[in-house]
């Protein structure tokens, strides 16, 4: 039940041996440590373990790692440029007030950057659609809109 | 979670194939957002999960230019249909019911054909493809069967297919001219929220654009499956369809409903909904058919 998979992580080639049953959740958190992808609810229903396969948005804590096979992943960490720099939209965050406890933030910027990558000029109601899955307690989602409207036109690329 | 051991053939056979040889503890997985939550959970304790992903055909989403026949692969996720602009303009109600199943990270996974086997009274994707007469192509150790989409639901979590059986793909007829259809979900929220009630509309209507020689109204939540509200199909035909003829037809389908209490809400309210989504769907329908004529 192990089988060795080969995926492109954050612009690095990977190749790691799995066992069938992890999620690429469990890959990414326990086995190789990158522990800025959440895990909340563990069902799909919060959307904390967003992470982009192939440019789309998916719950990591429901996508089996064996299917991240050839695959190109990103995940939060992937986001700020290796001098430390934010990528726009966590800077939007920061500055914006998008962010209380910090828990909901990487799945709502990884939904986000799905978003503006596919499209730069989201409109607000896009944002919230593209949003829904992500759920916040703390901030009312009100500025995690705004935070994301801020980078809009900006394509969510690295400036 | 429990192990298990992941298998991806590239054909139905080989699918057939793997589930024969393991028989008791093998599972079909396609997008994994149900089926993951289910073995989490418990509920499901597979030692094989089958893959039918690679089954290079099943994720196809294609429409014959020469019949007018669409096909939707069982594979096809909810977020291709959402995205599709050939669905958004030609088949509205699909485009309807998909762009709220679940969340983007689900729709993005999940495919049409999961949602289908799942069998929920819910079942957003099943009230379109019931609306526009969708026929279900299964796949068994017997060969293949063709059954309308409607008559696939048995009972709740239940359908008709058969062991090792598998959901290739559905087809759609081609469409009559002057013909709108529409679906809303309606509860307190559209994303990850099942729907209080769910309404699909598809009216067409003759050349004069007034009398309508073929009306659906399907009904999600209102029945252990998702149902056709026959009678007020059947009322709306012949007829010159306007809105107080919707509202008439609105009384019907609330009628013929089997809505009843749940957690999430009181069957009365469930009847005076679809009351008003049927009113609503169906202008919806009529100013859709206008505006393309």
């Amino acid at each position: 039940m192990t089988t060795n998979i080969s995926f492109l992580l954050n612009g690095d080639e990977i190749s790691y041996d799995i066992k069938d049953h992890w999620t690429l959740l469990h890959l990414l958190r326990e086995e190789m440590g990158l522990i800025g992808t959440k895990e909340g609810c563990g069902n799909g229903e919060c959307g904390a373990c967003t992470v982009i396969v192939d440019k789309l948005a998916v719950n990591s804590c429901l996508y089996l790692a064996v299917e991240a096979d050839g695959k190109t992943i990103e995940t939060i960490e992937g986001l700020a440029s290796t001098e430390g720099s934010l990528h726009p939209l966590q800077q939007s965050f920061v500055d914006n007030g998008g962010i209380q406890c910090g828990f909901c933030t990487p799945g709502m910027i990884m939904s986000s950057k799905a978003l503006l990558d596919e499209n730069p000029d989201a409109d607000r109601e896009e944002i919230k659609h593209a949003l829904a899955g992500n759920i916040c307690r703390c901030t009312g989602y009100i500025q995690i809109f705004e935070s994301v409207e801020a980078v809009k036109g900006m394509g969510g690329q690295n400036e | 979670m429990k192990a298990f051991k992941y298998l991806s053939p590239t054909t139905v056979e080989e699918a057939i194939a793997f589930h024969s040889r393991h028989s008791e503890t093998a599972k079909y997985i396609g997008g994994g957002t149900d089926v993951i939550v289910k073995v989490k959970e418990g509920w499901m304790e597979p030692d094989y999960l089958i893959s039918l992903k690679k089954i290079g055909d099943m994720s196809e989403l294609h429409k014959n230019d020469a019949t007018g026949e669409l096909s939707i692969g069982a594979m096809v996720t909810h977020a291709t249909l959402e995205k599709s602009l050939m669905i958004r303009n030609e088949y509205p109600i699909i485009h309807d019911a998909v762009s709220n199943i679940g969340s983007l990270q689900v729709r993005n996974v999940g495919t049409i054909g999961g949602n289908l086997i799942n069998a929920v009274p819910s079942a957003d994707g099943a009230i379109p493809l019931i609306a526009l007469d969708g026929m279900a192509l299964l796949h068994g150790p017997d060969g293949e069967r063709s059954v309308e989409v409607k008559d696939l639901f048995i009972a709740p979590y239940k359908t008709i297919l058969k062991p090792r059986e598998i959901l290739k793909k559905i087809t759609i007829p081609p469409q009559a001219p002057h013909t709108g259809s529409a679906y809303i979900k309606f509860g307190r929220r559209a994303a990850m929220e099942l729907p209080l009630i769910g309404i699909g509309v598809l009216l067409t209507l003759d050349d004069d654009l007034q009398t309508c020689p073929r009306a659906r109204i399907c009904l999600g939540v209102a029945a252990p499956t998702p149902m056709r509200a026959f009678d007020a199909e059947n009322f709306l035909v012949g007829k010159k369809i306007d809105e107080n003829i919707l509202i008439e037809a609105g009384k019907i389908a609330a009628d013929e409903s089997k809505v009843r209490d749940s957690v999430r809400g009181k069957a009365w309210h469930r009847k005076e909904m679809i009351l008003v989504h049927v009113r609503r769907m169906g202008l919806k329908c009529l100013n859709m058919i206008k505006d393309n004529n």
